[in-house]
């Protein structure tokens, strides 16, 4: 699409472009080289000309597109702005057209690339809080302590009471304090990992903020986002924060010991979630009673030996 | 306040925008943020001003575009409106409806000096 007037102009490189934004007017490069590298959507035609010519010229038309015949060439998308627009100097508009999560990602696949190197498994235990995250982390870290090297990183607004329960453990953790944050981000765990240093072929268990909203925009680099839903939260959790359920691969439905005294329906519950995730997995547990633990860790034990083979 | 951590990237992308292509002004921001990227455009608006104080975008205005959630309806096999990102298609009423569309975050323009 033409950026200036909106007008579609699918352009094929070589071949011109049958639209015209008549103006006159003449400027000047002063000789100066200018490469501005910006990143844009339209993936679908890479430009990165360096120009380094005077031209002082009338012409009638103004889009970015890729002249493809060879020789000279006058483009404007490789102005700061990337567009012309009659009447307004191109140093005064930029479109860089950058994604605001991008920053996160990129953390996130260095964290991943980390993993993968080292065949860890890494899981982003998400849920509301008072869900029972932590109570779980500590049962499965003394369930399987013995076959793995685990370590833990506790991400809560204030106090380090996680780490410190995680510890009593035996298991080494780390306490990340958002402050105000509402979630974890990458950076927070690519600085984690420079502390912690987790072992090779081990498991890392991030406990993320309780919350069911933000943690689910923010990629880690984990392998996986468990989250946890508790039968004393209601059924409709699921419906009500969708995105959560739709960015994790694996459901702990915790406190099934409390269920012979709740109305909670598990199967509308699940029900829910499948709608918003057809891909979740759900297991049924209670990390009080130990109740379906056996086959979550059968899940840890299987990507486990997974992520060790992909090293 | 997930919108105070985005607005801080947004920041952070106009410092290293300014870094390569030479401007050290901000006057005008313009966002796109899908229908269904679960933020809220107020709360962002409020951050900004918070987030850019004593930045290069010191008072610099806030344009928000909103674009529409759309997504593909296997049953009905056309593009539909969608309103929620896990909702029904308005046609069929049923929820075999994947979002093609409306969860973009972007920075999209700036007008720079």
């Amino acid at each position: 699409m033409c950026t200036v007037c909106g007008c579609g102009t699918a352009t094929v490189e070589g071949q011109k472009p049958d639209h015209k934004h008549d103006h006159e007017h003449s400027h000047e490069h002063g000789g100066h080289a200018h490469s501005h590298p910006h990143e844009h959507a339209h993936g679908d035609h890479p430009h990165d000309h360096h120009h380094d010519h005077d031209h002082d010229h009338p012409h009638d038309h103004g889009h970015d597109h890729p002249h493809g015949e060879g020789g000279e060439v006058i483009d404007y998308g490789t102005g700061i702005a990337g567009v012309h627009v009659p009447g307004l100097s191109q140093e005064r508009i930029v479109q860089i057209e950058r994604d605001i999560l991008s920053k996160n990602r990129s953390f996130a696949d260095e964290n991943r690339a980390s993993f993968k190197a080292k065949g860890i498994l890494a899981l982003n235990f998400v849920s509301s809080p008072g869900s029972g995250k932590t109570s779980l982390l500590v049962r499965a870290i003394n369930d399987l302590k013995a076959r793995h090297a685990i370590t833990v990183i506790e991400g809560d607004q204030q106090t380090s009471n996680d780490a410190e329960r995680i510890r009593a453990t035996g298991a080494r953790a780390l306490q990340v304090n958002t402050g105000k944050g509402c979630h974890l981000d990458a950076h927070m765990i690519g600085h984690a990992l420079e502390t912690l240093a987790p072992d090779d072929n081990s498991l890392l268990f991030i406990e993320n903020v309780g919350n069911l909203v933000c943690p689910a925009a923010f990629d880690l680099g984990e392998a996986h986002k468990v989250v946890l839903l508790s039968t004393t939260e209601g059924e409709d959790k699921p419906a009500k924060y969708p995105d959560m359920f739709a960015a994790a691969d694996l459901m702990l439905l915790n406190k099934s010991d409390l269920l012979p005294h709740l109305d909670f329906d598990v199967g509308a519950c699940i029900a829910e979630a499948l709608r918003v995730n057809p891909r979740l997995q759900v297991l049924v547990v209670s990390a009080r009673t130990g109740e379906g633990l056996a086959s979550f860790y059968a899940w840890i034990e299987a990507r486990s030996a997974l992520a060790r083979k992909a090293r | 306040m997930h919108e105070m951590s985005l607005m801080e990237s947004v920041v952070e992308i106009l410092r290293e925008e300014g870094r390569k292509q030479g401007f050290s002004r901000v006057k005008k921001v313009w966002l796109e943020i899908g229908a269904l990227s679960g933020v809220e455009p107020d709360a962002m608006e409020f951050c900004f001003d918070v987030v850019t104080r004593s930045t290069l975008a010191e008072g610099a205005q806030l344009e928000i575009l909103r674009t529409p959630g759309v997504g593909w309806c296997l049953d009905c096999e056309k593009t539909v409106p969608l309103t929620e990102r896990f909702g029904a298609c308005p046609d069929c009423g049923g929820y075999k409806v994947q979002m093609t569309g409306g969860d973009e975050m972007r920075v999209k323009e700036l007008e720079v000096e």
